[in-house]
């Protein structure tokens, strides 16, 4: 077990241990059958979809802001590929 | 699911039994503080306001003070006053007595003739009230008549991943026994306040959700702060947080998953039974714990990552955190570990009855890690400086 998935609704986990390049996601005992295409900081967050650019980055359930670039499976997501966007009630 | 609690006057049922040493402003405090010392299960605080405040400041204390007063856990209080100071005594008594019918008593220290004096005469009368306290009997409850505050300080990176999310389990079972959960903390509701608004039960709901985020962002402007700029702060960043919808979102999922029901300004009284509400209070802990037991809260349940001590003198504060080496380090002050939801073997669910667990038991008396240590601490909100 390497990444917690916080609501059925994500298509990121995130790592609760240091990730290398290569590692599979694994959580609670679960082989995601997604392999780590880099390192992931421990609490930072991973693609377990592909997330197309413009789509939204989806935590908690919720929209976090969108891929700034088609983002891979296994993909360590965060400033570099994330954009902000406000979105209206 | 049922507890054994104190039936008041008023209609609201209390888990703890306290004599309240109410001083009116910081000049009533260390007279305050002494009746307390002197008195079996009398609690007081250090009210560092209630003169040279500015109106909307002033309404604050004054909130805060009859809300503690009314708070159900206080069997009654005993109110000391300077004289001179802005909350005079009879406004004080006043907002109490507007909020319940518990016994009170006040003294004037300037109209005693000297804090001795006043210490003599209301040590007397809180002595009368703690016996009298003693002999009520607990009395059989539902589970919905509790108020829980919900709280989180001291944040990281897992509390938005256990604490935070297990705070939100136990609010939505609050929610379902019939009972009243309050999300507070606006300041961090802050860019994500868009998808709290989406859960208004109204759109009046919704739109009182927005209207305490602006507000807020506009006062902190008025002394040339900008919430959004710069926050997610690097140190979030390095964390792993990316925007700051995402790192408000990991606070706000303490509110759970149900319908936002009413908005409460500082301090007001919530409604029993109301389901899911929410308390404009500010991020820091002391003062939004403080206004939420002011608003009537019997209990808080405090998520934190890096560890606090924080208490209340009135409510009982059930500290969690996700991280288990917190836990290891600080188990002096922290009731329950979370990080089960994140690393195993319970689930979400299984961490969520254990939780109501300790909710029903510290309801029941049992002391939390902070009232054991005896922590009162607490603040008052302020709109600006002194005058």
């Amino acid at each position: 077990m390497n990444v917690t998935i916080i609501d059925a609704k994500d298509n990121v986990a995130v790592a609760i241990e240091p990730i290398a390049k290569g590692d599979r996601l694994e959580a609670r005992g679960t082989d995601l059958g997604v392999t780590a295409k880099s390192d992931v900081t421990i609490y930072h967050k991973v693609a377990i979809r592909d997330i197309p650019k413009g789509q939204p980055v989806v935590k908690y359930g919720e929209h976090i802001g969108l891929a700034a670039e088609d983002i891979p499976a296994g993909t360590h997501v965060h400033t570099h590929n994330v954009e902000n966007h406000r979105e209206a009630l | 699911m049922e507890f054994y609690g104190y039936q008041r006057p008023d209609g609201r049922v209390g888990i703890r039994n306290k004599i309240l040493i109410l001083p009116a402003s910081v000049c009533a405090s260390d007279t305050a503080r002494i009746v307390a010392n002197q008195v079996e299960s009398a609690v007081t605080f250090n009210n560092q306001n209630g003169c040279s405040q500015v109106g909307s400041d002033q309404q604050l204390t004054m909130d805060v003070m009859a809300g503690y007063a009314a708070n159900p856990n206080v069997y009654g209080t005993v109110v000391i006053s300077l004289g001179c100071e802005n909350c005079q005594m009879d406004l004080v008594v006043d907002a109490i007595q507007e909020r319940t019918n518990k016994p009170l008593a006040q003294f004037i220290i300037q109209e005693c003739g000297g804090t001795i004096k006043t210490v003599e005469l209301a040590v007397r009368a809180a002595k009368e009230m703690a016996a009298e306290a003693s002999m009520l009997q607990k009395e059989v409850f539902p589970m919905s008549e509790l108020i829980v505050g919900t709280e989180c300080g001291g944040s990281d990176p897992t509390s938005g991943l256990a604490a935070n999310p297990l705070i939100g389990e136990m609010s939505d079972r609050m929610v379902a026994l019939g009972g009243t959960s309050i999300l507070s903390e606006t300041t961090e509701f802050i860019g994500a306040e868009h998808i709290l608004a989406k859960r208004g039960a109204t759109p009046e709901i919704s739109q009182q959700i927005y209207d305490i985020v602006h507000r807020y962002e506009k006062a902190l402007q008025l002394v040339g702060e900008e919430v959004r700029a710069g926050n997610p702060s690097p140190g979030n960043k390095a964390g792993g947080l990316t925007t700051l919808e995402e790192k408000s979102l990991g606070c706000i999922h303490k509110g759970g998953h149900t319908a936002v029901n009413a908005v409460y300004d500082y301090a007001k009284q919530v409604e029993a039974k109301k389901g899911l509400v929410i308390m404009d209070t500010p991020g820091n802990d002391p003062s939004s714990v403080a206004g939420m037991v002011a608003g009537g809260a019997q209990v808080v349940v405090f998520s934190t990552g890096r560890g606090t001590p924080t208490g209340n003198p009135i409510a009982p504060v059930i500290k969690i955190t996700g991280n288990k080496l917190t836990f290891a380090k600080m188990s002096d002050n922290i009731d329950i570990d979370a990080s089960p939801v994140i690393y195993g073997p319970q689930t979400l669910e299984e961490m969520g009855d254990v939780l109501m667990q300790e909710l029903q038991d510290v309801a029941n008396g049992k002391l939390t890690k902070a009232e054991a240590l005896g922590f009162t601490e607490m603040a008052i909100a302020r709109v600006c400086n002194y005058v």
